[in-house]
C-alpha cells in the first residue's frame, strides 16, 4: 500500500511538473472548452426567459451554476482516451509500461490525477469570471461541497475505467476510434452533459439509471448546484463506487484476455 | 553449461504471427472485405539455449531474423506460441512484479523518459515504480551518472539532449533498479563511435560489478567483439550457431588474410594464395588457415618484405557468411 501511495504521489508530482511547462497552452485549452457549456447555458437561459422565467422548474441562475460547474466536471472527465490506447497498442508503445512492475492503468490514473490538480487550480479564476458574467444561483451546504469534491474524483475513475475498457478493444480490432464516437453519442445524451437529466424525457432517465454515464456528469454537478437530500448524495456516491468496482472488474478480465494478443510491434 | 546454473533457459521456443496478406490494388482491397487471407509467419521457430549467471552473450542475425521477438518473449512482452522459457526461475509471460524488478529491456530506439523534464525527475519516478530504497537509489544513480559522465546534463530537459546523451540517460533509467538480467536490443544504434565505446564500457562495468547476465543484439560488431565471449546466431527464426566468437570465426571462415608490404614490385603473386588486393607496394592474400605458416615462411624467404601481418577476416564478413550458411 505504501508503495502505491509513493508511486501515485511521485507520478502526480511529475504530471504537475510537466503541465507547468505549458501553463499558457493549458489555459487556452480550458478556455476553448468553455464554448460548449456557454452555448448550452445561453440556449437554456433564453428558453427559460421565454417560458416566463423557468424550464422544468429551473431558473437561469440554476443553469448558470450547472454549466459553470460543468466546466470543471468536464475537465475532471478527461482521461486517457481510446485513441491513446489505439496508438499505444498499434505502435507498441505499451511495451515500455509492460516492463514496469506496476499495471499501466495505475500509471494512467496517477498521471491524469496529477493533471487534474493543475486543472482545478486553473479553473478557479475561470469560474470566477463566468460567475461574474452569468450570475449563478449557488448555495450549497458543506455536505454538498464535500460530496461534490469526492464525486468529481469518482467521476474521473469511472470514466477512466470505461474508456480504458473501450481502448483495450484495440487488442482485437487494431482500431477503436469509431466505437468511441458511438460511445460518445450515448454519453452526451445519457450523462447530463447536454442538459440536466431532470429535463430529459422519463424513459431516458429510466435507461440512464442503469448506465454509468450520469454518475460521471449529472451526479457531481447536481450534488453541488441542486437540492439533493442526504440519502440522494450517499446513494450517488454508492452508485459511483459500484461502477468503479464494476469497471475495475471488467478491465481486469479484458486486460488478461487482450494482453495475450499484444504483438509489441514497433517497440 | 550445467542446466541447474542457467539463469535463462529456453527450450523449443516458438512465436508465430498470423499476418493478413493481399495483393495491391482496389480489386484486391475490395475482395479482402469479404474474404481475408492470412499466412503464418514463424518469427521464432523452436529455438533452445541456456545462459549462465554473469554471461554476456551476443544475439546476432540480420533484420527480421527473430532476435527482437526472442528478447520480447524473454522479457515478458510477448506470449510464446509454444515452448518453455524460464528466466531467474520465473515464467516471463506471467509478468510478475517480482520478475520485472529483476530484469530490464533496453531498446536503442525507445524513449521512456519524460521529454519535458530533466532526466533526474524521471529517475525519481523509477525509484517509486521499482520500490528502490532511497539510500540505494541515490548511491546507484550517482554512480551511474559518474560512470557515464552525465553530471552536467542530468538537470537539463530531456528534449534538449543529443541522441547519444538521451540514450545514456535511458540506460541509466533502465538500470537504476540494478537488474540481474539485461536484455539489450541495439543499445548503441545511431550513436557515434565515441558514444558507442562509452556505452560498451559502461555495460562491461555493470556486468562486472553486479554479475549481471546480458543478452545483447547489435549490428555493430565492435559491440559484440568487445563484450561477448559467446554468440548465438539466428536467422529465419532458427539458431544457426551457438558458441564462442573464436569458434564462429573458425567455423565460418577457414581462411586468413596475409598483408605484405614490399620494397619493390613482384611478378606472379598468385602462386602464394588468392590475391584479394594489390597495389605497387602491397599485396593481400587469402589463404587457408592450415597453410598460413607455410605460406608466410615462403613469402618471407622469396620476397623483398618490409612488413607482414596475418589477420582473421573482419568479424562482419564472418557473420555475413554465417547468415548465408543457413541449415549448416
Amino acid at each position: 500500500m505504501r508503495h502505491y501511495l509513493d508511486f501515485y504521489l511521485t507520478s502526480m508530482k511529475i504530471a504537475i511538473q510537466e503541465q507547468f511547462q505549458y501553463p499558457v497552452a493549458n489555459y487556452f485549452y480550458m478556455i476553448g472548452m468553455i464554448a460548449e457549456p456557454v452555448i448550452y447555458l445561453v440556449v437554456w437561459s433564453t428558453v427559460a426567459t421565454l417560458q416566463g422565467g423557468t424550464v422544468g422548474g429551473y431558473a437561469p441562475g440554476y443553469f448558470a451554476a450547472y454549466y459553470i460547474v460543468w466546466t470543471l466536471v468536464r475537465n475532471m472527465n478527461i482521461v486517457f482516451t481510446p485513441y491513446g490506447w489505439e496508438m499505444r497498442i498499434q505502435r507498441g508503445q505499451l511495451s515500455g509500461e509492460l516492463l514496469r512492475p506496476i499495471h499501466p492503468l495505475h500509471s494512467d490514473v496517477a498521471y491524469f490525477a496529477g493533471w487534474k490538480v493543475v486543472v482545478i487550480v486553473l479553473w478557479l479564476p475561470l469560474a470566477a469570471c463566468l460567475a461574474l458574467i452569468f450570475k449563478p444561483s449557488l448555495n450549497p451546504t458543506w455536505l454538498q461541497v464535500v460530496v461534490f469534491f469526492i464525486a468529481i474524483w469518482g467521476a474521473y475513475l469511472i470514466r477512466t475505467m470505461l474508456l480504458s475498457l473501450l481502448g483495450m478493444i484495440t487488442f482485437w480490432t487494431t482500431r477503436v476510434g469509431a466505437l468511441y464516437e458511438l460511445f460518445f453519442a450515448f454519453e452526451l445524451i445519457l450523462s447530463g452533459r447536454l442538459v440536466p437529466m431532470a429535463l430529459m424525457p422519463g424513459w431516458v432517465q429510466t435507461i440512464s439509471a442503469f448506465l454509468p454515464f450520469q454518475w460521471t456528469f449529472f451526479f457531481p454537478i447536481n450534488a453541488l448546484v441542486g437540492n439533493p437530500t442526504t440519502p440522494d448524495l450517499l446513494y450517488g456516491l454508492g452508485m459511483q463506487l459500484v461502477w468503479i468496482i464494476a469497471g475495475i472488474f471488467f478491465a481486469r478480465i479484458v486486460w488478461r484476455l487482450g494482453i495475450r494478443r499484444y504483438a509489441a510491434v514497433g517497440n | 553449461m550445467d542446466s541447474n546454473n542457467a539463469i535463462i533457459k529456453v527450450n523449443g521456443l516458438s512465436k508465430y504471427f498470423q499476418v493478413a496478406v493481399r495483393e495491391a490494388g482496389l480489386k484486391a482491397s475490395t475482395k479482402s472485405l469479404f474474404h481475408r487471407t492470412y499466412k503464418t509467419v514463424k518469427a521464432v521457430d523452436q529455438i533452445s539455449f541456456e545462459i549462465g549467471r554473469g554471461e554476456v552473450v551476443g544475439f546476432l542475425g540480420p533484420n527480421g531474423a527473430g532476435k527482437t521477438t526472442t528478447l520480447k518473449m524473454l522479457s515478458g512482452l510477448l506470449y510464446p506460441t509454444s515452448g518453455q522459457v524460464q528466466v531467474l526461475g520465473c515464467e516471463p509471460s506471467r509478468r510478475s512484479a517480482d520478475y520485472l524488478r529483476q530484469i530490464t529491456l533496453v531498446m536503442g530506439n525507445r524513449n521512456q523518459l519524460s521529454w519535458d523534464l530533466p532526466a533526474v525527475d524521471s529517475f525519481e519516478l523509477y525509484r517509486a515504480i521499482y520500490e528502490i530504497p532511497r539510500q540505494q537509489f541515490i548511491r546507484v544513480r550517482d554512480e551511474f551518472i559518474e560512470m557515464l559522465e552525465l553530471k552536467d546534463l542530468v538537470n537539463k530537459p530531456v528534449r534538449n539532449l543529443s541522441l547519444g546523451e538521451r540514450m545514456k540517460m535511458e540506460i541509466v533509467g533502465s538500470l537504476l533498479h540494478t537488474p540481474k538480467v539485461l536484455f539489450l536490443d541495439e543499445p548503441t544504434i545511431g550513436l557515434d563511435v565515441t558514444m558507442q565505446r562509452r556505452i560498451r564500457t559502461f555495460i562491461e562495468d555493470y556486468n562486472r560489478r553486479y554479475s549481471a547476465t546480458v543478452l545483447l543484439t547489435s549490428h555493430y560488431m565492435a559491440d559484440v567483439e568487445a563484450l561477448c565471449k559467446r554468440v548465438i546466431v539466428i536467422n529465419h527464426g532458427k539458431i544457426l550457431f551457438d558458441g564462442s566468437l573464436s569458434q564462429l570465426v573458425e567455423r565460418f571462415s577457414p581462411l586468413k588474410t596475409i598483408s605484405v608490404t614490399l620494397s619493390k614490385p613482384i611478378a606472379n603473386p598468385s602462386q602464394y594464395g588468392e590475391v584479394i588486393e594489390q597495389t605497387s607496394g602491397m599485396v593481400k592474400f587469402r589463404v587457408p588457415k592450415a597453410s598460413t605458416s607455410a605460406v608466410t615462411a615462403r613469402i618471407l624467404a622469396d620476397l623483398p618484405v618490409d612488413d607482414l601481418t596475418v589477420e582473421d577476416p573482419p568479424i562482419e564478413d564472418v557473420i555475413e557468411k554465417a547468415f548465408s550458411h543457413e541449415g549448416l
